[in-house]
């Protein structure tokens, strides 16, 4: 079983995500330890890219912020971050970024450094089940998990992709980009059930997920809940003073995910 | 290998919330490609509607100035809406019908394909939005207008660098939150299968055309086919019917810009390498970390990081050539075909005319060329005389 399912061990889990290099990497670092230390259970690291077309306005902001600061944050620089992390912690941790980050490192190159460095998964929004031979074979041979995505729109693509699936399944709350919604009506429950029939895989919901309310109800369904925008938000208005604020929007997230 | 493969480039590399809707367009565009009723609709409305075929026709004088091979020019701006664009929007937009769609959604970079979008919609009674850059939306602020007027709404985009690029960013992005009711009509022969394919089949009635036309003029086949690519699709459409004829050169022209030693160029083969974006494997210009480059060109429509799927294999079979063209040598093509056939080029087609200027009296007076001329350059004047120095505004 490798770390990122047994993450899901016993528990509703947490999985908070941010922008590797927003504000700047050492906050990026701070958040990491405050987060895990406040009940994430995995956290997802983006590393940032040009055009990132998956998502809404706050995480393509972000995204703009890491490449464009005094920084100039490179998957070098987060590769180096990660490796100072594995110093202080050991959560698991999956990056989440496009294809031609992944493909212009040099896929395998990319994917082995990711098990050098000490990361658990990947997430890559525009690889679809028909293009997971770009990355996921690479995966299977250094031990990452490759994680897959389910839509609303997936239906019958469901069994075929629950069947490949590793790690966890990111299912997809709604149609649209990554950012909050005023609510989400796609059945959730039924779309993790069509997964369990095929495969004993956690399955953990997001995209506009950012109150305490609706991630209760998010997690009554699944087996986590996964939070982006309503994090950037924060780090965004207070920049490098944001740790103490994320810390308490993880802990009370945390708390929502396991109240019964 | 996933579907849609040209070499190794091409794919489908989207988000899973949009497999099921490109899937049906996949399933749509297999059942109606060779159905006889959606062709004869397809023929009956390019040729009534869109006023096809398009001419081809000889420049004597520009022939006689260069006094080399003889040139013909193939008239896609004489298409309504004023550019190729239209081919391929009317046979997305029956599709669109057929598929039960009422709303379809564009990018546009010049403004052509959200013109030709828009038209197509308005007469089918379709709902229309088009995405364009607002810095697009400055340099050609007409374009703007003619879409307004049209019935559809246009959304200026200003996240990144605000031009083509991000337009198509955009424009997936809204596809992702409105799939039943919605077909993106993409305008280029890029993004996921089946789009560069399809495309460049609505397309390719250039190739077809100009194959029947010329045969009947002349003879024989053309010696060389140029055309300009941004995207590609009106140089797919031009080659597309001569790419098994070994000995008709296909010549492809990128907008370098300011040249392909400066920042400041958008000529993809030249300065590109291979990438994943848009939904395509393809080449791309990106730094070394694969971010994507800022590119720029004075044409709006060849103002792409990217470039067709097709395209990049056929550069690497070596089965077309591609040159780099600058703003400059652009511009004084543009001027030279107004002043000399009366033709006022879109920028745009005015690199494909500038590298036949370059190529055609070095070649034998018994050798032809045929200048795919994608659009009319009405758009293009009041940007053109700014470059010039001249203080006009639309």
């Amino acid at each position: 079983m490798s770390r990122i399912t047994d993450a899901f061990r016993d528990k509703k889990t947490f999985i908070p995500f941010i922008t590797c290099g927003d504000p700047d990497l050492d906050t990026t670092e701070k958040l990491v330890y405050a987060m895990a230390g406040a009940g994430a259970d995995i956290i997802e690291l983006g590393i940032p890219f040009s055009d990132p077309t998956a998502e809404g306005p706050v995480i393509q902001e972000a995204n703009i912020r890491a490449l464009s600061g005094k920084e100039r944050v490179t998957t070098d620089k987060v590769f180096d971050m990660v490796r100072r992390i594995r110093k202080k912690s050991d959560i698991p941790l999956v990056f989440m970024t496009y294809a031609n980050v992944v493909f212009s490192y040099g896929s395998e190159t990319f994917i082995s450094v990711c098990k050098e460095t000490g990361m658990d998964g990947l997430i890559v929004p525009d690889i679809p089940y028909e293009e997971k031979d770009e990355f996921a074979p690479f995966c299977r041979q250094y031990g990452i998990d490759f994680i897959s995505l389910i839509a609303p729109t997936s239906e019958d693509r469901i069994e075929s992709i629950a069947r490949d699936a590793q790690g966890f399944m990111y299912c997809v709350s709604s149609l649209g980009v990554t950012g909050t919604r005023s609510e989400i009506t796609t059945d959730v429950g039924k779309m993790i059930r069509r997964v369990k029939d095929v495969k004993d895989i956690p399955c953990a919901v997001g995209f506009g997920i950012s109150d305490t309310e609706t991630a209760k109800d998010m997690a009554a369904n699944s087996d986590g809940v996964i939070v982006g925008s309503a994090i950037i938000k924060i780090i965004a208005r207070y920049k490098k003073q944001c740790v103490p604020y994320v810390e308490e929007f993880v802990r009370n997230m945390k708390e929502a995910v396991n109240a019964r | 290998m996933s579907k849609g493969r040209f070499g190794v480039h091409g794919g489908m590399y989207i988000p899973e919330t949009l497999m099921n809707a490109v899937n049906e367009v996949d399933a749509a565009y297999r059942k109606y490609k060779d159905d006889p009723a959606f062709n004869r609709e397809l023929t009956a409305m390019l040729n009534e509607y869109a006023g096809r075929p398009s001419r081809l026709y000889y420049a004597k004088r520009m022939t006689e100035a260069l006094g080399g091979a003889k040139i013909y020019l193939k008239r896609e701006d004489l298409n309504h809406t004023g550019s190729h664009k239209i081919n391929n929007v009317i046979g997305q937009m029956l599709l669109a019908k057929r598929m039960g769609k009422t709303r379809v959604i564009a990018e546009t970079g010049a403004g052509q394909h959200g013109v030709a979008t828009a038209t197509v919609a308005a007469m089918m009674d379709m709902e229309c939005e088009v995405f364009m850059g607002k810095e697009d939306t400055v340099r050609q602020a007409l374009n703007v207008y003619r879409m307004r007027l049209l019935g559809a709404k246009v959304h200026v985009v200003d996240s990144g660098t605000a031009t083509l690029k991000d337009a198509v960013s955009e424009t997936f992005r809204e596809w992702t939150t409105r799939i039943d009711d919605t077909h993106y009509v993409l305008g280029s022969v890029m993004g996921p299968y089946p789009f560069p394919e399809m495309v460049r089949d609505f397309q390719s009635v250039i190739s077809r055309e100009i194959k029947s036309q010329l045969m009947e003029k002349e003879g024989t086949l053309p010696d060389a086919v140029i055309a300009c690519v941004g995207g590609g699709s009106n140089a797919m459409g031009a080659f597309y019917h001569f790419i098994d004829d070994k000995d008709v050169r296909l010549i492809g022209c990128e907008a370098a810009g300011k040249g392909v030693d400066t920042f400041e160029t958008a000529a993809t083969i030249h300065v590109g390498r291979t990438g994943i974006f848009h939904g395509m494997k393809s080449y791309f210009c990106q730094d070394e970390y694969g971010q994507i480059a800022p590119v720029y060109s004075i044409s709006a429509g060849l103002d792409y990081p990217g470039i067709g799927p097709e395209h990049a294999y056929l550069h690497d079979t070596g089965r077309a050539e591609y040159a780099a063209v600058t703003d400059e040598e652009a511009v004084e093509a543009f001027e030279y075909l107004s002043r000399t056939e009366g033709i006022i080029p879109a920028i745009e087609s005015a690199h494909a005319v500038a590298h036949a200027m370059k190529i055609a009296p070095s070649m034998g007076t018994d050798k032809i060329i045929v200048i795919n001329i994608s659009g009319r350059g009405d758009k293009d004047c009041a940007a053109i005389a700014r470059y010039r120095g001249e203080d006009i505004h639309e």
